[in-house]
């Protein structure tokens, strides 16, 4: 599933990830409250989806596309999918210890990386704050500094 | 659910991104004083751009950065109806020396630099255009 023109960054709906920020808090919140890998692992497939094939293979997007997107109207602008996209990556990887340490019995590391993705996902949805996309340049300036030495 | 250590940690979690969420949105964005003491200085050499005549308004964006096209679109708005004033856009990840130099740790940082380069301004997060109108203004008082 590439994206339709390659090297031409796709660009979409911003209030499609604000959106899919809502689920995530709810889904994350009904996590922690239940204390259920499966479903944190069910989240982190979500998650993949959108950071490896695109936002608008996310499920998520696809009931933004199919239910609120019609009641709204057409977007002011468009936004660059990548920043929103990278920050799915960022919650994929809170997602994938979470359900790790849920599901082989370290239950408080699944609670401190839901909470973590939580916390962003609020952030997103409540704000329209992306913790995923400000991490990126300190990664990249970290990563610079390790391999200058 | 019996356990409620995980009901308490989201409700830990969701109060500290709302304190987060709300200082952020109060600071974001706001063009402050540039510098502690000697502002620090940027040359055309360093920007790899000439100056503005009269202001310079410096931005650094990655391209993963949601708000950056906006700002771009707002200083190159600002710079184009004020005489004199230059918009130098710069990829954060190209020009990490730079990034050291003027310790960007976000984008969009914008820097509003007087004629002779001094940082005289900065914000981090995308300013308003009120904002960055008054900070030329500054930057070009004599």
């Amino acid at each position: 599933m590439p994206d339709p023109t390659p090297g031409v960054p796709v660009r979409v709906d911003p209030r499609g990830p604000r959106f899919a920020a809502v689920l995530t808090t709810l889904v994350l919140l009904l996590v922690l409250l239940t204390g259920s890998g499966v479903l944190l692992a069910a989240q982190a497939v979500v998650f993949a989806l959108g950071a490896v094939a695109g936002l608008r293979w996310s499920p998520y997007g696809w009931l933004y596309r199919r239910l609120v997107r019609p009641r709204l109207g057409p977007p002011r602008e468009l936004e660059d999918e990548r920043p929103p996209r990278f920050a799915q990556a960022v919650g994929l990887g809170f997602a994938v210890v979470g359900a790790a340490g849920y599901l082989s019995g370290v239950t408080w590391l699944g609670i401190a990386a839901s909470a973590a993705a939580l916390a962003a996902a609020f952030l997103n949805a409540a704000f329209g704050y992306c913790l995923g996309c400000e991490l990126y340049l300190l990664a990249v300036r970290s990563r610079a500094r390790l391999s200058n030495g | 659910m019996s356990d409620p250590t995980g009901l308490i940690v989201a409700a830990v979690a969701l109060t500290a991104a709302t304190v987060f969420g709300l200082l952020r949105a109060r600071r974001d964005g706001r063009l402050r004083d540039g510098g502690r003491g000697d502002a620090l200085r940027l040359s055309s050499g360093e920007l790899g751009a000439a100056l503005g005549e009269r202001a310079t308004l410096v931005q650094f964006s990655t391209a993963l950065c949601a708000t950056c096209p906006g700002t771009r679109r707002l200083l190159a708005g600002v710079a184009a109806e004020t005489p004199g004033v230059r918009h130098v856009e710069i990829d954060a990840e190209t020009r990490l020396d730079l990034v050291r130099r003027v310790e960007v740790m976000r984008t969009p940082t914008v820097l509003v630099l007087d004629r002779a380069g001094r940082v005289v301004r900065r914000a981090s997060g995308a300013p308003t255009r009120a904002d960055v109108v008054s900070a030329v203004e500054l930057a070009t008082a004599d």
